[in-house]
């Protein structure tokens, strides 16, 4: 293998990471909002399958993606609206609730699917304006040629779907809500120590259902990227877990945005290995599998999580309901 | 007393929220054009109008009441113990080693053997989120569901490896010796003259799940054990105080609760595949969570439950057969809506009850 080869392998995976991280860090923000105000929410993954089938169905009944966009998010909006339901205004458990929503969308979305398009849960294959195709960034064209940082531009970093974009935009602006704005100031405050936002006058139900509210928006976009633009339709079970490695991602990344970036790309690295290179012999000496590859995420979630390598502390009043004092 | 009556909390509340269930299911298969009442009289019909759907049915239940009892057990300690599938997945291993270490002669030599490797895997699986807990404070749910997908990995790991049977392209292995087989019910009750449908995959490990049930009764309220199990449950501060080591009831109680959710695989890997096979808990280890909560933990409820979960299951197949336009994953939105209903909205149906029942007393005092 010679250099440019070398470096073509470098390009096709650092591309491959790169569209598999953009679902992960739009669930793992998603996560960031609801667990900050102190609402697990283990139900990422059945929100953001539930948004994939009602994408799919509605960008190739209407034939435009940008309405199943927005049908994909409203339907990943009502499951939030039932987690706080449930979580925020009944006082249930929150595990509870995320499993059973998780349940929910994988029968709810076959069952219909299944009924609407007899294709076992699939449905039909979108094509044309009904899916998102790549955007060419200006000048990715025009500045191939240039050596080494031409084809980066070109390849890796322009050339993805709108929602690639949205997701990395979504990193910035989402410290910016949490730490510069007097919204993100409370809603850290409601996750660590609700009493207080209470005491000063502050509805800790409406600032806890908000947030919800926008997890629920930010898995509905993770999901409409699943069906419309990794795929050309919904498939069973397509979401496949990413609900949970953004979950374990969010862990990982200390419930910070910025670190939430960086272990979604280093999880859609993992990816994206597993996907290029199955088996990688090391040094002729033997195979690493590769359902460690797979695994690895969930192995470095764990070793997080025991403290071992910097501790992870999860916001103070996280899974709790707050009852008001009388 | 500030309190409804006691068989309202334990019957009439969760019998709404079955019957609210039911409703909303109801309202999906009419929304998808189908009779929901024929709907449920083929489930009904299909899970208990035969002997082969009899069998069926209480084979599937067997798996809930491990499952179900493992979630209960954790439960009592306040540990929400969602590992099940994977438990019961690693614990399968466990079991496929035993009976592929030796040519077992019987069945009844083999099973006390397999549940010792079933038991071991299961609980070891269970240990380390357990440990985490326990001495480090991690919380219990996420390592439990990111072991869900290590053991997944490490099953395919083994079963595209070390373990594969080399003459199918399946991830599976090589069969287990025919001394192996547990008993099906229809080779217990044929000598006896009464003819059960051959086709049942229910066998001998419907007795064990029941002994199970009543063993984790005994355990949880007629031990010192499990004494210290509740108390833990009920206020971790109160039982440090009275002396209970916060570590060691929390692995135990896990490493109980693994093991229950290992015993899954004598039921399905041992008594009906006869080998092991990559995807063999099917779910199985959530729809424990299910059923614990509309048992209430208590095992006489998580026997009940799991019978109205096998029902549902058994039936569901036989819905996928009599009604196309439904498919199976009708019983997962069924399942779902009844976790959802009785595990995350209860207080929604027991606060209205509450209040009914505080203001029919006073009306009376």
């Amino acid at each position: 293998m010679d250099i440019t080869d070398i470096f073509l392998q470098l390009m096709l995976t650092a591309d491959m990471t790169i569209r598999l991280s953009a679902v992960l860090t739009l669930a793992c923000l998603a996560g960031l909002f609801s667990e900050r105000a102190g609402i697990f929410d283990i139900g990422l993954e059945g929100k953001m399958l539930f948004s994939a089938f009602l994408s799919a169905t509605v960008a190739y009944e209407s034939g435009n993606v940008w309405l199943g966009v927005l049908a994909g998010i409203a339907g990943s909006m009502v499951f939030s609206l039932i987690h706080g339901l449930a979580s925020i205004t009944f006082r249930g458990n929150q595990l509870i609730s995320g499993v059973a929503l998780n349940f929910l969308a994988s029968g709810l979305t076959v069952v219909v699917g299944n009924a609407w398009y007899h294709q076992g849960g699939r449905t039909p294959t979108l094509s044309g304006a009904a899916r998102f195709h790549e955007i060419t960034l200006p000048f990715a064209d025009l500045l191939r040629d240039v050596p080494f940082l031409g084809p980066i531009y070109a390849d890796v970093i322009s050339g993805h779907k709108p929602i690639v974009y949205i997701a990395f935009a979504a990193v910035p602006l989402t410290w910016w809500i949490l730490y510069r704005t007097r919204f993100g100031l409370r809603l850290r405050a409601v996750g660590e120590n609700p009493e207080s936002v209470d005491t000063a006058g502050i509805s800790v139900v409406r600032l806890r259902f908000t947030a919800v509210m926008i997890a629920g928006v930010l898995c509905g976009i993770a999901g409409a990227y699943l069906s419309t633009s990794q795929a050309a339709g919904f498939g069973r079970e397509m979401s496949a877990g990413r609900g949970y490695i953004a979950l374990a991602a969010l862990i990982f990344a200390k419930w910070r945005p910025f670190y939430a970036l960086g272990a979604t790309l280093l999880f859609g690295l993992l990816g994206a290995i597993s996907n290029l290179y199955p088996n990688i012999n090391v040094f002729g000496l033997f195979d690493i599998p590769v359902q460690f590859t797979q695994a690895l995420p969930y192995i470095l979630t764990v070793v997080i999580l025991a403290g071992f390598v910097g501790k992870a502390v999860p916001p103070r009043a996280g899974g709790e309901p707050y009852v008001k004092e009388r | 007393m500030d309190k409804m009556p006691r068989w309202a909390d334990v019957f009439l509340v969760p019998f709404i929220n079955l019957i609210l269930a039911f409703v909303v299911s109801g309202l999906v298969v009419l929304a998808i054009g189908e009779n929901p009442f024929k709907a449920i009289w083929i489930m009904i019909s299909g899970s208990l109008g035969s002997t082969s759907g009899i069998g069926y049915t209480l084979y599937y239940a067997t798996n809930y009441m491990f499952t179900g009892l493992a979630v209960a057990v954790a439960f009592h300690a306040r540990l929400f113990n969602i590992g099940g599938e994977g438990q019961a997945a690693v614990a399968g291993i466990g079991t496929a080693l035993v009976l592929l270490a030796f040519d077992w002669p019987y069945w009844w030599l083999a099973m006390p053997f397999a549940i010792i490797g079933a038991a071991v895997f299961g609980a070891a699986w269970a240990f380390i989120p357990a440990y985490l807990q326990a001495k480090r404070g991690s919380h219990i749910v996420i390592t439990t569901i990111m072991f869900n997908f290590i053991g997944a990995a490490l099953m395919g790991f083994l079963l595209n490896g070390i373990l594969k049977n080399p003459d199918t392209q399946n991830a599976e292995t090589v069969a287990f010796p025919k001394g192996a087989h547990l008993p099906t019910v229809h080779e217990v009750l044929s000598p006896l003259g009464i003819n059960f449908a051959k086709s049942a995959p229910l066998n001998v490990s419907f007795l064990l799940a029941l002994a199970c049930a009543v063993g984790v009764w005994f355990l949880l309220w007629r031990t010192r054990l499990g004494y210290q199990i509740r108390a833990f449950g009920q206020s971790e501060t109160a039982a440090r105080y009275a002396g209970i080591d916060a570590v060691k009831i929390t692995v135990i109680t896990m490493l109980i609760s693994g093991a229950l959710a290992g015993m899954l695989s004598i039921n399905v890997v041992m008594g009906e595949q006869g080998r092991l096979i990559k995807e063999f808990v099917e779910g199985a280890g959530f729809v424990g969570i299910a059923v614990a909560l509309m048992g209430r933990s208590h095992p006489f409820g998580i026997v009940l439950a799991s019978l109205l979960f096998g029902m549902l299951t058994q039936g569901g197949f036989e819905l996928m057969w009599d009604m196309p336009a439904i498919s199976r994953e009708m019983v997962l939105v069924i399942q779902a809506l009844i976790i959802l209903f009785t595990g995350a909205l209860d207080n929604m149906v027991r606060d209205p009850v509450e209040r009914l029942f505080l203001r029919m007393r006073k009306r009376k005092g």
